[in-house]
């Protein structure tokens, strides 16, 4: 047994209410730069779509993570070793920037300048890439927002599987749901693993992954291995370029931007414990259906004596420890399973999971009544399929999701039942194996949702993450090239360096030993 | 002072262009690797790139290869293996003719791309159009060298020149300009533009052929995780 730690995130997506400010903060944060406006580290999409970039859950089109073979081996879906750098002149499992949108601006000045005109002058767009005007914007991040398009289009979702979904075309059985997606920082990231340059790491300490833009060469290969399409060629720099998790916000003990700056409070951070040792056993899991399960069986209980004993052996501070027993992600994952990893088929082992979204029953209002099972509500009459949330959490199983529904419906039966009517409803809690205290606990922990109960992220300790001293004179973010931050009007070796105000510090240089 | 220019360029200039192709790649390499990349185009326009691309780069690399190994092998041990130089001027025209074809197919392509696509053109560097056209003329030329060693297909006595002048700069010989006096211009040119492309190397994106990684295929399993000792395979 090898014991690691990794900050965990759960995003709460019954409380999602898709105002983007995850995905405005970051962007401001990490990529208003030339070269990845069509990036987004986080995105929000609406679904049923086909998401961004088009169609990204379908890995018949992109090839994105792991296959396991006939002899029980994993390996990427682009191919093994010899087959990924077949493809490095030119990657036919890559997507287009079409396939994201082609990034744009608009002819703002022309308000300012217009002549006089019978008509009101229009701001029209132009292309940030090669310049030239656009006849129209075509597609752009969240061209899907809430049901945009016809449905014809974003039922190619592939979540659609083993679902008649043309019924779900009509007004009347539509259905919707926010997707705030970012990084999955994996256990078994396949970008890392397709990387020719070894230039993709996950650290040992936090387990975020990074891309270190020195060693990155633009083989490309990540882009299309990540199931995700969470890595976004910069195609200024040449580099690759991911979410990195705001590890010097994580490193100080902050939460992420997107998750500091969310309104509907629905994300959490937090420190998992798992056995390193069997990353790879867990991900060549025979069934996919039995991927989640087996990611859930490596984790490890914090409180075990023999765990913690280990754990401290293995290097893990005692600080991460106590934080492990006090992790939000750990108890919604594990103690109450309300949270699941998105797309576990892929077998990368995510660490971004989700709680599904309840949504109205659908036959209330017909009927005029609640169709009941036992106390709580029937899940199977909730307009959103609960075959639709299981092929994207759990491989299509529908019992865990639906566990997980009914005892977020029990919590509000629980509550209503103690707030409204003053009385201790123990049947519902039965009813989903629930006790007293985990409700109050779940109430506290995902409907007050403080901030200290959302993140409880310790402090790196650098002594144990690297070697502090290698680090000496560096200038933290800076274009590569030590101190000198680049802005040389000359450059021998790439592009005149822009100044203005879209030349920002280049976000994920890694303070990499020399 | 004909004599002092075509030893300027045969004699000397390859040893300016090969310290300043070794120094320059060490530098930047040391310096400036944040700009040390292949330079993809693929992201922002498919077409044309998935079939150029891969032409050109297995044109190239043949041909490359087949330079290496034409130029630097010693005419002696060919012989000893039983390889006439008459038989290895037809090998060298017809493999040469055959990836050249690849290639200038690829590279047109390519250079195409490059000029007529708006996305590409506008995002392109003065160097990465510099380079392409650059390496569009020496194949040109290079194909253009072929009717002449058909003309002395029997002996390969051109050939054997170019390798002797080749051999005698890569060990240090002062009279290597000597052998390639009397040759053609077509081949003096490509031979002047060859020396060329190492010149401007290491101030292009041709600086991603030092990093092929060929070591990935040694690499212990799939995964790198970075520890207080450094990056490992995990």
């Amino acid at each position: 047994m090898k014991i690691r730690a990794q900050i965990g995130k759960v995003l709460n997506l019954d409380k999602c209410i898709g105002c983007h400010t995850c995905s405005v903060t970051c962007k401001n944060v990490w990529t208003s730069r030339e070269g990845m406006e069509y990036a987004w580290f986080n995105n929000v999409e609406t679904k049923p779509g086909v998401g961004y970039p088009k169609e990204w859950e379908n890995q018949e089109v992109w090839n994105g993570g792991w296959v396991r073979k006939k002899n029980g081996r994993i390996v990427p879906k682009m191919g093994g070793k010899l087959r990924i750098l077949a493809k490095i002149f030119a990657n036919p499992d890559m997507p287009q920037i079409d396939d994201y949108y082609e990034p744009f601006t608009f002819d703002y000045e022309h308000l300012h300048n217009a002549p006089e005109s019978q008509a009101p002058p229009t701001a029209r767009p132009r292309s940030l890439i090669s310049g030239e005007r656009m006849d129209k914007v075509k597609w752009g991040p969240n061209w899907e927002e809430i049901l945009g398009g016809e449905f014809s289009k974003r039922s190619k979702d592939v979540n659609f599987e083993a679902l008649e979904k043309d019924i779900y075309g009509q007004f009347e059985n539509t259905f919707m749901m926010y997707l705030p997606r970012l990084c999955e920082h994996c256990l078994n990231p396949s970008c890392v693993a397709a990387c020719p340059s070894g230039a993709i790491y996950k650290r040992e300490e936090d387990g975020i992954v990074l891309i270190d833009q020195d060693k990155c060469r633009g083989w490309r290969m990540c882009v299309s291995a990540c199931p995700y399409k969470k890595i976004y060629y910069n195609w200024r720099s040449g580099k690759s370029e991911k979410c990195i998790f705001c590890y010097p916000r994580i490193e100080a003990g902050q939460p992420t931007v997107c998750s500091e700056t969310c309104v509907g409070r629905i994300r959490y951070l937090g420190v998992l414990m798992y056995d390193a040792d069997r990353i790879e056993e867990a991900a060549a899991a025979e069934d996919p259906q039995d991927l989640y399960q087996a990611q859930l069986d490596i984790f490890l209980d914090p409180f075990d004596p023999a765990v913690i004993r280990q754990a401290l052996e293995d290097g893990v501070p005692q600080a991460w420890i106590d934080a492990a027993q006090r992790s939000p992600v750990w108890r919604m994952a594990m103690d109450w399973k309300v949270a699941f990893p998105l797309h576990p088929e892929y077998r990368t082992l995510p660490m971004v999971w989700y709680v599904p979204p309840l949504s109205p029953i659908q036959s209330a209002a017909e009927a005029g009544a609640l169709g009941l099972n036992g106390a709580i509500p029937d899940v199977s009459q909730l307009r959103i399929p609960l075959r639709y949330l299981a092929n994207m959490l759990t491989a299509g199983d529908e019992a865990p999701v639906k566990l997980a529904l009914e005892r977020m419906l029990a919590m509000r039966a629980y509550m209503r039942a103690k707030h409204v009517d003053g009385t201790r409803e123990i049947r519902v809690l039965e009813q989903v194996g629930l006790t007293e205290t985990d409700i109050e606990d779940m109430y506290q922990t995902m409907a007050i949702a403080n901030f200290e109960d959302r993140f409880v992220i310790p402090t790196t300790h650098r002594e144990y993450a690297e070697e502090a001293f290698d680090l000496r004179g560096e200038c933290g973010f800076s274009f590569g090239d030590g101190c000198s931050g680049g802005s040389g009007k000359l450059d021998l070796f790439s592009h005149e360096v822009r100044v203005g105000p879209s030349a920002g510090g280049r976000a994920d240089r890694v303070g990499a030993p020399r | 002072m004909g004599d002092w220019f075509h030893i300027l360029v045969f004699g000397y200039y390859p040893y300016f262009a090969a310290t300043v192709f070794l120094a320059g790649s060490l530098i930047r390499f040391d310096r400036e690797q944040y700009t040390w990349r292949s330079g993809s185009s693929q992201l922002l326009r498919r077409r044309q790139l998935i079939m150029g691309s891969v032409l050109f780069h297995v044109g190239i690399l043949m041909l490359f290869l087949g330079h290496l190994v034409g130029l630097l092998t010693p005419k002696e041990i060919y012989h000893a293996v039983g390889l006439s130089s008459g038989a290895k001027q037809m090998l060298a025209i017809v493999a040469g003719g055959i990836f050249g074809i690849v290639c200038f197919i690829g590279l047109s392509m390519l250079l195409h791309r490059r000029l007529a696509d708006p996305r590409i053109r506008r995002t392109s560097s003065v160097m990465d159009i510099a380079i392409l056209a650059l390496l569009w003329v020496q194949l040109v030329l290079g194909m253009a060298t072929i009717p002449f060693s058909w003309a002395h297909r029997e002996g390969g006595e051109v050939m054997v020149a170019l390798s002797l002048w080749a051999q005698k700069i890569v060990t240090f010989q002062a009279d290597a300009a000597d052998y390639v006096a009397d040759v053609h211009w077509v081949y003096q040119l490509h031979i002047f533009l060859g020396v060329t492309v190492f010149l401007v190397f290491p101030f292009s994106r041709l600086v991603h052929i030092w990093s092929a990684p060929v070591g990935y295929l040694g690499r212990r399993g799939y995964q790198v995780v970075r520890t207080r000792e450094g990056r490992r395979p995990a």
